[in-house]
């Protein structure tokens, strides 16, 4: 049977000692797409963090296709990470790069292709985002919905089995954000990829997702498929869904402590 | 009476804590140069067998960045330099009738301190601050994020290629700048007390020792350690946003600048 491309076990993490994510279990199967859900606050970017190898976890492990992605040297860790693809929320193209060779820079660096294969592939890479012809263009050029897929098309640049995206469709219009799912159900449609979302886009979320994973206040709640979370009884997984602002409990004299800072 | 004497008491403990603070902000400065000195060179000689190579291009692009685009301003300031030295020299030796004598000082002056300082200064204030910024906003726009998860070292990309082109660059520079001093200082010698060019090198060549030679490069290599240093180090401290970002540009001329002083006092007390 083959490895999962990505379990995580028992993860606890978070900042400055105090615990965000709490014993997190997760394992994701190879062409699936995975969407991780959440209201604000709710630990999803802390979680993406952990999963794409840039924050040690206080406890507990990821593991990229079978190997352990904290249990090993750093070096060790980078080669893990050239298997992985990973587009972020803003982009991070470098700045001082063209598009072509952002798309071309993990090519360059880890593979021995010439030149001219490499300029093939970049080009195959942004035909597949809808940006052939943009190679020459600055970052700085870019709308943020061409800015989006092109950190699509590097991230899936040396053809990785898994990818991460985190709010891949965020602050961008309806017809980019659509055009966008499309991508993504296409590169695990024509691709195989394992897909891992990250995102707090409803319409996006049901439209693409073959599993969704509700995260609440560091605690994974809710891991099951579009039609399973319509249907839940949960109260905290209905109100995320039907977008239900929660009334906290009001405690006046809690409040009165906080005014006058003595809490 | 008792009020005063709490006030008095809480803000001693703030000033001892924000002593401690800033001593452990240091403490913390200095461990992370001297980590990211050990990696750069830990992946200059292991990077290609462990798939993190320092690419030729990336330092050539920062020899070009950091030094050659500094060339001008460099030779400029050198040169008006050796002709104030010049000025200031024949000026004060006149008095004892020995200006004929002021080549001496020039020779003693120039390579072992003034083209190293001032070169210094000026690359500190021009690649010290471009590297704090784009170090820094690379590091707001996740840049160096992204780096890492597509498994490249931010280091081997970043951090090796800056240090390894001021460290070509600098002592190149610094070699420059000393030449166009005292070139500067002969046109202006020969022309006011008749110095003749031959004579004037003679004398330079006659006084200027290994020694003097050794100090000159020794400190041009010292300047680029720590420009390089406070300049990634300040930008990798960024974290925020863009008003952040100015403030460790600026800072990181400040600190390079007074570090570069303050080494220089250093070597000079010492050796």
């Amino acid at each position: 049977m083959a490895v999962s491309p990505i379990i995580v076990s028992d993860l606890m993490g978070g900042y400055n000692g105090t615990p965000v994510i709490h014993g997190c279990n997760m394992e994701i199967a190879h062409g699936e797409i995975v969407v991780i859900m959440g209201g604000s606050g709710s630990g999803k970017s802390t979680f993406l963090r952990h999963l794409i190898g840039l924050k040690e976890p206080m406890q507990g492990d990821v593991s990229l296709f079978g190997e352990s992605l904290y249990g090993v040297s750093e070096n060790e860790r980078l080669k893990l990470l050239k298997g992985i693809g990973v587009a972020f929320q803003s982009g991070a193209l470098l700045s001082s790069l063209t598009v072509g060779q952002n798309v071309a820079l993990p090519l360059v660096e880890h593979s021995d292709l010439d030149r001219e294969t490499i300029d093939i592939i970049v080009r195959m890479k942004l035909d597949f985002v809808g940006l052939l012809g943009k190679e020459d263009l600055l970052p700085s050029e870019l709308s943020g919905g061409m800015l989006k897929r092109v950190a699509v098309a590097r991230a899936i640049a040396l053809d990785p089995r898994l990818t991460f995206m985190d709010e891949p469709s965020a602050g961008l219009d309806p017809v980019v954000a659509a055009a966008l799912d499309e991508l993504i159900i296409k590169l695990r449609d024509s691709l195989g990829m394992s897909v891992v979302v990250v995102t707090h886009e409803l319409e996006s979320a049901f439209k693409i997702a073959d599993r969704i994973v509700v995260l609440d206040r560091g605690y994974i709640i809710f891991s099951g498929t579009v039609a399973e979370i319509k249907a839940s009884s949960n109260q905290r997984i209905q109100n995320l869904i039907n977008r239900v602002a929660e009334d906290e409990e009001f405690d006046p004299e809690a409040h009165l402590r906080r005014l006058v800072g003595e809490a | 009476m008792e009020q005063r004497l709490d006030r008095i008491a809480q803000r001693t403990t703030r000033r001892i804590a924000d002593i401690g603070l800033g001593l452990i902000q240091a403490i913390a400065f200095v461990g992370q140069a001297a980590r990211l000195i050990f990696d750069s060179f830990y992946l200059l000689i292991r990077g290609p067998s462990i798939g993190q190579p320092v690419r030729l291009r990336h330092v050539v692009q920062e020899i070009i960045t950091g030094g050659i685009q500094s060339l001008p301003v460099v030779v400029l300031m050198a040169a008006t330099i050796g002709v104030m030295l010049s000025i200031q020299g024949i000026h004060s030796l006149r008095i004892f009738g020995a200006e004929t004598q002021v080549t001496f000082g020039l020779a003693l002056s120039i390579p072992r301190e003034f083209a190293p300082l001032i070169t210094g200064i000026i690359v500190a204030g021009r690649s010290g601050s471009q590297l704090a910024s784009r170090v820094g906003s690379m590091r707001l726009n996740g840049e160096i994020d992204a780096l890492t998860v597509m498994g490249i070292s931010p280091v081997r990309f970043i951090v090796a290629p800056a240090l390894f082109g001021l460290l070509i660059s600098l002592p190149i520079l610094v070699a420059v700048a000393t030449v166009a001093s005292l070139g500067a200082g002969q046109l202006y010698i020969e022309a006011t007390i008749g110095i003749a060019s031959q004579a004037y090198w003679a004398d330079i060549l006659s006084v200027v020792t290994m020694e003097d030679l050794a100090h000159c490069f020794g400190k041009s290599v010292l300047f680029a350690f720590l420009i390089a240093l406070i300049g990634i180090v300040m930008g990798l401290g960024v974290s925020g946003g863009a008003e952040v970002l100015g403030r460790a540009t600026t800072s990181s001329v400040v600190t390079c600048i007074g570090a570069i002083i303050a080494a220089d006092t250093l070597v000079i007390l010492l050796l």
